[in-house]
């Protein structure tokens, strides 16, 4: 149990290794889906919010929230990032991250074939675009998510998919092992698995029982029928139908209608007129299934591999959820279009979602739809009937099943228009076919939580179990039969650790030990030490040229596997965007680097308050015969961020002034700082200006009035104070660190 | 086979709807499409569903699978595995998992066929 597992230190790496020990005795601590604590009108920093909930304890806020108080508001709903790269033991480092961004929702997606496998899988083989779910995997995972929810302090919905020909396993599994959200819908096995549609039914039944025992939050499929599509915007109707059909069977099995989330996704993208083709079907939607949860997912179906292009798209999805509503908010990452999602592009994604909620929140108040313009309120109005019209028609083409073989679904016309591309399947093919199996009179299943005929002895309750509803008063429950199931007590659920003993975690972290026994630095992407980078280059050229030429690139920078994932045609002749991955099979001893240590910076009001009291004058300018002024502007004007900024009063003298030229200044002004800039150092110019401007402070008897202050791309601090200054700032110096110095040495010194 | 849009000639008939009697028409005919699915899912079991029985009955996934994949070829499943499993169990005074191993072993189908006759 995470008790018995010391709580995660912020300054330390997650120890998967240790995380694995004593998995057979660890049991979730909480089971059923977890929906953020809404704060009214919120108050953080100098704003009120109006669509958010409570904060994080540890959490990294947006990049510009240093402005605004390091405030990190989170925005009402809850919000997903999806994982995928098949080893589980890497996405948990993933899953930290992403919670520390936002993230509450972990959706593990399953490796390629899951879903046709009729059975369970177990221990932790690796997985392709996907893990394989299995007990070992799910458990670690839970694990981790606990400890990882302390450290950010919010709980953290783990999810998976209770879909496949194993969907009645998968869901006694999932409520095992505390997993609080799966996709379950039948639709999903019969269109896209060619799954024999009785037993896609007949085993969901069971499934979504065992769900709704642990309020477990369920997610449709109906999303993937406009992914698929070939116009996506057509299948708006249809996508109606297919929620329609999940929610009511759900209801009709046992699912409470408040843990039944509708995955919606607007169908299109620019250059279509995307968000006037995409609010009406929103609006729909919500008007029908106002019961139902929203679980509003971002569009894939026109994503490239320009991750600008994807990340604009999610903006405008993000800006239909703040105008309609999401309960939760699920994201895809922008590189999806060209890989399975990296590290960094799954954090890039959670702060899309909450950069976007956030900065539209309580947007609603001042900007509403127009449900009376006519073009929104006709659409809305055509959508509905011609899902009626659909829903009609099945009824009459001998309802679901006769409809599926009809090819109803995933067709690009909108309905009653047809187009004949939709998914046909037969009733009696597909993986799995004829393996129904009529219940027999005497048909018992002594487990709790079970849907259907269940033929128990007189004096027991169907249902039982603790969840969803105890037995009845008076009756026994069914497991009383067998003295307690997996659902009641946990400790008899069993555990098997590995099947396979080559393809398992313990040998992918031995092919890394090294470099974790050593602290070794490689780069990655997905999973420890894979080594891949990308790199950006414009090249002069034709988009094939410049392809081809930048894997020669590639291979000069030492990169290995180049490929090129990004491609953007600034013009036909003059130029190109590539971006290029490779891998790099170079290792970094973090222990044999030398980091200078960082400059303590003060804050804006502490710096600006003394200088304002103590009226701090500065004299700058480039020194000898040097005509540089770019590095000193940089650090003066207030436009740069310079001193400028906190009231200093700059007095700069130009480019070429010698070095008496500038003390006399100083004492003119009575300034307490003097700024050289000294870029030139041929013949050892920058020593002796900085020497000399020292000695002369000396002599006319104001050194230790002065702060002497040099900079310049080939200074160092060391080497300034040895000329004579009192400080040096090399390349990459901000006026923040200028600042800083001055008010922190005319403190110390009672200037 | 391909139609083309015949929406404005077949809506004739909910035109005159309200807002409310059209939402109210969609959810009775969505339950009248899911109703006799859900009497279907009601009556009938599957293979990964019976081993859903074991599972809950602590028995392991290997177990499930060679349990279920007996009863099945023994045309048993509509009585349901963990039926059969909580049978041997009572016969032979074990805990269920213990019971389930011993069936996924190939012992004890003798107590299994009294109970319900021989294989298929």
């Amino acid at each position: 149990m995470s008790s018995s597992f010391p709580p995660l230190d912020p300054n330390e790496k997650l120890d998967v290794a240790a995380l694995l020990e004593d998995l057979d005795d660890y049991r979730p601590r909480r089971k059923g889906w977890h929906w953020r604590e809404q704060v009214p009108d919120q108050k953080l920093h100098k704003f009120v919010y109006k669509e958010t909930s409570k904060g994080l304890e540890r959490s990294i806020p947006l990049p510009a929230a240093h402005y605004f108080g390091d405030i990190d508001p989170q925005p009402d709903c809850v919000v997903t990032t999806e994982i995928a790269s098949g080893r589980f033991e890497d996405d948990i480092r993933r899953m930290r991250m992403a919670a520390w961004h936002g993230a509450d929702h972990m959706m593990v997606i399953r490796t390629a074939g899951q879903s046709h496998m009729d059975g369970l899988l177990e221990g932790t083989p690796e997985g392709v675009g996907g893990i394989a779910v299995t007990r070992k995997q799910v458990r670690a995972t839970r694990k981790a998510l606990d400890l990882i929810e302390d450290e950010v302090g919010r709980p953290i919905n783990f999810h998976s998919y209770v879909s496949g020909v194993a969907g009645p396993e998968m869901a006694v599994m999932f409520s095992e092992e505390g997993v609080n959200g799966a996709h379950q819908d039948p639709q999903y096995n019969v269109l896209y698995r060619n799954i024999n549609m009785y037993r896609s039914f007949v085993d969901a039944a069971v499934a979504k029982h065992v769900m709704a025992g642990v309020r477990m939050a369920q997610i449709d499929g109906a999303h993937n029928a406009n992914a698929t599509a070939v116009e996506a915007w057509n299948v708006m109707p249809e996508l109606l139908v297919q929620h329609a059909i999940n929610c009511a069977y759900s209801v009709s099995v046992g699912m409470p209608k408040e843990d039944i989330c509708l995955s919606t996704v607007p169908p299109d993208a620019a250059p279509a007129p995307c968000m006037r083709m995409d609010l009406p079907y929103a609006v729909a939607l919500r008007d029908f299934f106002g019961e139902y949860k929203m679980r509003a997912q971002e569009n894939t179906r026109y994503m490239e591999s320009d991750g600008r292009d994807a990340t604009v798209s999610h903006v405008m999805n993000l800006m239909i959820s703040r105008l309609t509503s999401a309960d939760i908010q699920s994201t895809i990452t922008p590189d999806e279009g060209r890989n399975v999602p990296w590290h960094y592009n799954n954090i890039a994604a959670v702060n899309t979602a909450k950069q976007s909620l956030v900065g539209m929140d309580g947007l609603r108040e001042m900007v509403k739809l127009d449900r009376e313009a006519p073009e929104l309120n006709q659409k809305v109005r055509e959508i509905k009937e011609r899902a009626v019209l659909f829903l009609e028609a099945m009824l009459e083409d001998g309802g679901y099943f006769g409809a599926v073989e009809e090819a109803y679904f995933v067709d690009s016309g909108i309905y009653p228009e047809t187009h004949d591309d939709g998914i046909a399947r037969k009733s009696d093919g597909g993986v799995a076919a004829g393996t129904i199996v009529p219940r027999a009179a005497d048909y018992l299943a002594p487990v709790c939580h079970h849907f259907g005929e269940n033929h128990l002895p007189e004096g027991y309750d169907a249902e039982g179990g603790p969840a969803a509803g105890e037995a009845a008063p008076g009756l026994r429950k069914p497991c009383d039969l067998i003295g307690g199931c997996t659902l009641c007590d946990a400790e008899k659920v069993p555990f098997i650790d590995e099947l396979d003993p080559e393809d398992n975690v313990n040998a992918r972290l031995a092919q890394t030990a090294e470099l974790r026994e050593k602290g070794l630095l490689k780069p990655e992407v997905e999973w420890a030490a894979d080594g891949w980078v990308v790199v950006t280059l414009f090249l002069p050229a034709a988009p094939r040229v410049a392809e081809f030429a930048a894997l020669e690139f590639g291979k000069a920078m030492n990169l290995q596997e180049c490929e090129v994932i990004n491609k953007q045609v600034m013009h036909p002749a003059e130029g190109t965007l590539i971006e290029l991955k490779g891998r790099l099979d170079v290792v970094v001893d973090p222990a044999r680097l030398v980091i200078p240590p960082e400059p303590v910076v003060m804050k804006d009001e502490e710096i600006k308050a003394f200088v304002i009291e103590k009226g701090i004058k500065c004299v700058a300018a480039t020194v000898g015969e040097d005509e540089h002024s770019v590095g000193m502007r940089e650090i003066i004007d207030i436009k740069h961020g310079g001193l400028e900024k906190w009231g200093f009063s700059c007095e700069y003298l130009g480019t070429s002034v010698p070095v008496e030229k500038v003390l006399d200044a100083a004492i003119e002004h009575a300034a307490q700082v003097v700024l050289i800039s000294t870029i030139i150092t041929h013949g050892d110019m920058h020593r002796n200006n900085m020497e000399k401007l020292a000695d002369l402070a000396v002599e006319k008897g104001v050194r230790d009035k002065l702060l002497l202050i040099s900079g310049g791309t080939q200074v160092t601090d060391e080497l300034a104070r040895s000329w004579g200054m009192d400080a040096g700032f090399g390349r990459g110096a901000k006026g923040i660190g200028v600042a800083s110095f001055v008010v922190r040495t005319m403190r110390e010194r009672g200037m | 086979m391909a139609r083309e849009d015949t929406y404005l000639k077949v809506r004739g008939h909910l035109a005159e709807l309200t807002d409310g009697q059209l939402e109210a028409r969609f959810w009775e005919l969505a339950q009248r499409v899911v109703d006799p699915m859900v009497e279907l899912a009601r009556t009938h079991t599957s293979p990964s569903i019976e081993r859903s029985v074991l599972m809950r009955m602590g028995v392991d996934s290997p177990t499930c699978m060679a349990v279920v994949g007996e009863c099945e070829k023994r045309g048993l499943l509509g009585h349901g595995a963990g039926h059969v499993v909580l049978h041997c169990a009572g016969h032979w005074d074990c805990a269920m998992p213990e019971a389930a191993r011993k069936l996924a072993a190939g012992e004890g189908w003798d107590v299994v066929e009294q109970k319900w006759g021989g294989a298929r």
